[in-house]
């Protein structure tokens, strides 16, 4: 039996060790289910000799050891398959340097970038990639994944089977892209990132208590990903973002678990620490080279964060910041955005106006959102007859039903 | 490791309007390709027209069809080239420069399988 203790000791260090440990034995051995298999056979190992003889004073480094040597044993008894890894090895290093022996220093080279690139690869399908980066990256294990998502476990368990099958046989290689694909490649990795956290928002209508917190995973990610990347502005400008709207969580759901709008939210509830964080962030992530999409949408959710309420916002900075987003990425989402900070800035019939010309975009024909946004802007010029037709198109299309239940209030507020 | 790059064609418009995907830039990557020591094999094929399809019955009675000339098919196979590189970005690489990629068409890459033996 192993005592309590020592087991949340391993399992603290596990979870912030593991990614690390994970990178470090795939660049040595080039091989993501060997990798894994022997760092979830040094975890075993720790339970039984923790509990025993102590945690040891380095114990990231007593994992790595250990995981090499049941590597390398591994590879002794299975002659076939080191033969076939060590194919791969030498075809691997006619692209980049070997890699450096592990477990014999303290400091495990973080070769976690690697690995942020492979599960992030555009050969990949964009599921398997968010799955993958939790797994290999957060610490999650599979079911958790699965509950994050709310899928069946033998549903998630398949999708990584998968990933990690066409990893191995496509040969989806374990390195840094070069620095002239670098840019497409880094932003396939933050849209992994962001796309967790926003599951986190979307499918956060789940009452299921243990289900991780995708949110918070994502923030986790991404200061992974600042720590491997400081000189990256959309890094640092992701990070931020996602820092400066987490904050507001505690505010976003009302007494019942209904949605509460921005204008609406208890101020004095939003996390100061973490807009704090994410303030200071945010001339980082806009300085030093060209902004990025991330950058921007920070800047956008730190002037949000610094109003006292939603008349005081600074709206016409709100409006700029947007045209340079379009600018950078022109979607109607950005254009429907934009055009609600109009209305902020100029009123409702200025904001109703730009919503009118975007009706005809497929993007937004069932995106609840622009619906939603058009039927308010109604509402408040006192075309009530109309307001309602938008409010129940946005009814019928909304996802959440703390979504629908806020759409339903706005139908009948009585 | 060895790698098949399915060049499929748009069937619409003739090739050589198509920016980077004239006769010389064909002949432009296929020089490339074998100076990079990667080639193993490669073909273009002759026009869909020519193609006949053949299929046995579990009874051994053969049938033989032809999809031509009408076929309503919108990507072609019109060629294919196996090249021995180290993993999938560099084959992805190739397919990208391939002038097959460009101008509507598209370049499929699959790993050949490997057997043990």
């Amino acid at each position: 039996m192993t005592d309590g203790r020592a087991a949340t000791a391993v399992e603290a260090v596990f979870r912030e060790e593991r990614g690390r440990l994970l990178a470090a034995l795939v660049r040595r051995f080039g091989d993501l289910d060997l990798a894994e298999e022997v760092t979830a056979e040094a975890m075993e190992a720790a339970l039984v000799h923790w509990p025993v003889d102590g945690v040891p004073p380095n114990p990231g480094a007593w994992l790595a050891t250990t995981a090499r040597r049941k590597a390398v044993d591994r590879l002794r008894r299975d002659t076939a398959y080191a033969a076939r890894l060590a194919i791969l090895q030498v075809e691997a290093e006619r692209a980049a340097p070997p890699a450096p022996e592990i477990g014999a220093g303290d400091d495990l080279p973080d070769e976690r970038l690697l690995l942020f690139f492979t599960c992030g690869h555009p050969a990949l399908p964009a599921e398997d990639r968010v799955a993958l980066s939790l797994r290999c990256l957060a610490g999650l294990t599979t079911p958790e994944v699965a509950r994050a998502f709310l899928v069946p476990v033998a549903t998630m368990a398949k999708r990584i089977v998968r990933a990690k099958k066409k990893i191995r046989e496509a040969r989806i290689p374990f390195r840094v892209p070069d620095p002239d694909e670098r840019p497409e490649r880094l932003a396939g990795v933050l849209q992994v990132v962001y796309s967790i956290f926003t599951e986190g928002y979307v499918a956060s209508s789940g009452c299921d208590l243990q289900r991780p917190d995708l949110a918070e995973e994502a923030i986790r990610l991404a200061r992974i990903l600042r720590r491997l990347l400081p000189a990256e502005q959309e890094v640092c400008g992701l990070l931020a973002l996602m820092l400066l709207v987490h904050a507001r969580r505690d505010a976003r759901t009302g007494p019942g678990g209904g949605l509460v709008l921005l204008a609406d939210q208890d101020r004095g509830r939003w996390d100061r620490t973490m807009i704090e964080e994410g303030l200071a962030l945010v001339p980082v992530a806009l300085t030093g080279g060209p902004v990025g999409p991330y950058g921007v949408q920070a800047a956008i959710a730190a002037l949000h964060d610094e109003a006292a309420d939603i008349t005081t916002t600074d709206w016409p900075q709100i409006v700029a910041l947007y045209d340079v987003l379009f600018a950078l990425t022109p979607s109607p989402i950005v254009a429907l955005n934009r055009a609600v900070a109009v209305a902020m800035r100029d009123g409702p019939q200025a904001g109703l106006a730009l919503l009118e010309q975007l009706a005809e975009e497929p993007l937004l024909r069932d995106h609840h959102p622009y619906h939603v946004a058009c039927a308010d802007l109604l509402s408040r010029l006192g075309r009530k007859g109309e307001a309602a037709v938008a409010y129940r198109r946005a009814l019928g299309l909304a996802g959440t039903e703390p979504e629908r239940a806020h759409l339903r209030r706005k139908l009948s507020p009585e | 490791m060895k790698y098949m790059l399915l060049i499929n064609s748009s069937s619409e418009g003739p090739a050589e309007e198509v920016e980077g995907a004239s006769f010389d830039d064909w002949l432009a990557y296929d020089k490339m390709v074998r100076d990079a020591g990667i080639h193993v094999s490669g073909h273009s094929l002759a026009d869909l027209t020519t193609a006949t399809t053949v299929r046995v019955a579990p009874d051994g009675q053969r049938t033989i069809t032809t999809d031509g000339p009408f076929a309503e098919t919108r990507e072609v196979l019109g060629g294919y080239y196996v090249l021995d590189v180290p993993d999938l970005d560099a084959a992805l690489d190739w397919a990208a420069r391939c002038p097959g990629s460009r101008g509507g068409g598209s370049v499929v890459v699959r790993p050949v399988a490997e057997f043990d033996i």
